[in-house]
């Protein structure tokens, strides 16, 4: 049995928004250092403001600034921050109902430890040194002994609004392609081709998933393929893909290897691009570093009769 | 206890275009919906339940749109859920709204989709850097290329095939003033002339990169019978899934594909598609893969799809229009895709698609596919209730 292999898989990317009026109004004003509530057809104000009112679902714009100060309505202690949260030092995370709003905001609380923290405390905002119209440019809250603020309407006007954000995503993974895939990768490791045998529609699977995905039922005969193959269908790639460093023209071929009942998929080399054809017959070339074949090459053999791999296509 | 029948009343989109950056996605999705309560004459409060649909999460990187868009979309109070296929999402998503109101659960239902594809890209997406797998060499074209080859390849098409169906498709979308490309100055030598991306796909023969939105009401015959303009009634609706790969797959025309097509028949009481419909708005990303699906669907004999296709039968004066609004290939936001299919299939029996109407058009077909070619879903939509 090998050993399962496992590695990291980091998926990051990073997204933009379009704001639309009312959320281009709200984080330009963070920027200018005023938040901005919406008011409902119920007269309540909401902060952070939304587009549509929760209730009626009509369309609401109309702004209130509201004041940088405001009352903690609940609280959780984070002992341990991670990356990329507002503080680096231990924090509350708090909803915050500031003076003149009718709903709380999701942010964090300076505080030397949880028992400087409690329902009902008073804060204030913090603002952040540089600010681009983002949550962000509220630092954070801190405690606060002065007078309550007011609200008043505000025409959400200012110079230079912010009308879009980045919001970059990430998610980490423990990737582990589980025991058949394993297996396969040990067998290319010693530049050998082995799949897997359903038992029941007796399909050789080339890479090997662990089980049948028309039986449903689990393979674990292993079976060798290759290291020959006969090219059931291509295309030629004309652009340049980010991230690969391949020459372009080049061939992108659907390779049935010898024994295999479905074609994977590599690129065809060691011939011009424009001779590569539909059953010509091709074998693996291997690389120093590389788990996978470089790339197939012709092995000179005459060509598959159509007939011989057309189930296959 | 037999079916509610199911019509739809109400049908909105946004303009489709490359980017919509006056709009967050709740303003472009409350576009459509707007649109789609004022076709019917009602109000957010004559909606029961809400579903929706999108491309796959890392597509536009909205993990939860029930949770973000609930407010845009009046869901207070109600049910919403999300429906989840890949490419198809947009079709079955208005599958799943229909059965809610054929089974009586819901009377009146909110079914939409969407995709802004310029917040974030389709092919970052579809090529996650899976650790010990080689990368995927070709991009979404040459996924599909291959195919279309394997399709000339066993029919014998000739290969100008491809480029008739990119030139009647754009000449379509200018008649549609949602569809995103208008290209006035199109011609078949301007297709010809395109660069071959992924050979033997054309840059000419692929569909752009949209942000859009569709969105659909459906009802119950009490609803049907309040609606301003005529409805549309489902006559018939199937899904079909199938693996992404195995042994056997037929990639040219999937068995989940034709099961599908045969299904919908079934309960519509088509026997001769070609003859019985009027009006069809298939899933054709790359032009190539209308003659597949004419096939794939059953208007054609295996080998004969691309002689429809040659012999004008599938032009929007031909005895079989296929894609009238342009297709996939002029409007592509890629989770709404399928919804448009099927909401221009329900316009064209109610008389209501404007320039791009096809005369007389009394039973149209709505299709999407999705997943590499993994997931199917269509529907039969007539000008006429169903019977029995």
């Amino acid at each position: 049995m090998p050993d399962i292999l496992s590695a990291p898989l980091v998926v990051e990317f990073p997204f933009t928004r379009s704001l639309g009026p009312v959320q281009s109004a709200f984080l330009t004003g963070l920027r200018e250092r005023t938040v901005l509530g919406v008011r409902t057809g119920d007269g309540k104000v909401l902060v952070p403001p939304v587009e549509y009112d929760p209730v009626t679902a009509e369309e609401i714009q109309d702004l209130v600034e509201v004041a940088a100060t405001g009352t903690v309505t609940t609280w959780a202690w984070n002992p341990h921050p991670r990356r990329d949260q507002p503080l680096d030092t231990p924090f509350a995370w708090v909803l915050v109902r500031l003076d003149g709003a009718d709903t709380a905001l999701l942010h964090v609380l300076d505080a030397p430890g949880p028992d400087a923290v409690h329902t009902g405390m008073r804060v204030r905002v913090r603002w952040a040194g540089t600010r681009t119209g983002a949550i962000t440019d509220i630092a954070c809250f801190e405690p606060y002994e002065g007078e309550p603020g007011g609200s008043a309407p505000h025409d959400g006007e200012f110079a230079d609004p912010v009308t879009g954000i980045v919001t970059p995503a990430r998610l980490d993974y423990t990737y582990s392609p589980g025991r058949a895939q394993s297996a396969y990768l040990e067998a290319l490791a010693g530049r050998r081709v082995v799949g897997e045998r359903c038992p029941s529609c007796l399909k050789v699977y080339v890479p090997p998933r662990g089980a049948c995905p028309t039986c449903g039922v689990a393979t674990d005969e292993r079976v060798e393929v290759g290291p020959r193959g006969t090219v059931t269908t291509f295309c030629v790639v004309n652009i340049k893909a980010k991230n690969l460093d391949i020459e372009v023209p080049y061939v992108y071929a659907h390779i049935a290897l010898d024994g295999a009942d479905l074609a994977l998929h590599a690129r065809i080399g060691g011939i011009p691009y424009d001779q590569v054809r539909m059953g010509l017959r091709v074998e693996p070339v291997w690389s120093e570093g590389n788990r996978h074949p470089d790339h197939y090459r012709p092995t000179g053999e005459p060509d598959a009769d159509y007939d011989a791999y057309k189930e296959l296509v | 206890m037999p079916k509610e029948p199911v019509a739809v009343v109400g049908i909105g989109q946004t303009k489709h275009v490359a980017a919509r950056h006056d709009v967050s996605l709740a303003g472009l999705v409350r576009e459509a919906a707007v649109a789609a309560l004022q076709d019917a004459g009602l109000t957010w409060a004559d909606i029961d339940a809400v579903v929706i649909g999108k491309a796959p999460d890392f597509f536009e990187g909205v993990m939860m749109p029930e949770l973000y868009l609930a407010d845009a979309l009046g869901a207070v109070g109600k049910p919403m859920l999300r429906v989840h296929t890949a490419g198809s999402v947009g079709g079955s998503t208005a599958l799943v709204a229909a059965n809610l109101v054929a089974a009586r659960v819901h009377r009146t239902v909110l079914t939409l989709a969407f995709e802004k594809q310029s917040e974030s890209n389709a092919m970052w997406g579809l090529s996650l850097p899976i650790p010990f797998q080689q990368p995927l060499l070709a991009g979404a074209g040459g996924f599909f290329a291959p195919h279309v080859r394997a399709y000339m390849r066993r029919t014998g098409a000739p290969d100008t095939v491809g480029s008739l169906v990119a030139y009647k498709d754009r000449r379509n979308a200018l008649k549609n003033p949602y569809a995103h490309i208008h290209d006035a100055d199109i011609t078949l030598e301007k297709v010809q002339a395109a660069p071959m991306l992924w050979d033997p796909i054309r840059y000419s023969e692929t569909c752009p990169s949209s942000d859009g939105a569709c969105a659909m009401i459906l009802t119950d015959r009490a609803g049907a019978a309040r609606s301003p303009h005529p409805p549309a009634w489902v006559h018939g609706g199937a899904m079909r899934s199938e693996p992404t790969l195995f042994a056997g797959k037929d990639f040219v025309s999937p068995q989940a594909g034709k099961d599908c097509a045969a299904d919908v028949y079934r309960q519509a009481g088509i026997s001769d598609p070609r003859r019985e419909i009027d009006a069809v708005e298939m899933y054709v990303p790359f032009s190539w893969y209308e003659p597949m699906w004419l096939e794939n669907l059953g208007f054609a004999g295996e080998g004969e799809g691309w002689k429809l296709t040659e012999a004008g039968a599938t032009e929007l004066d031909g005895d079989l229009p296929v894609n009238p609004s342009g297709g996939v290939l002029s409007t592509n936001p890629i989770g709404a895709s399928g919804m448009i299919r099927f909401a221009e299939a329900a316009l064209q029996v109610r008389g209501r698609a404007g320039e791009h109407q096809v005369d007389g058009a009394r039973r149209a077909l709505g299709h999407a596919y999705g997943g590499g070619a993994q997931f199917f879903s269509m529907w039969l939509v007539g000008a006429e209730p169903p019977t029995g």
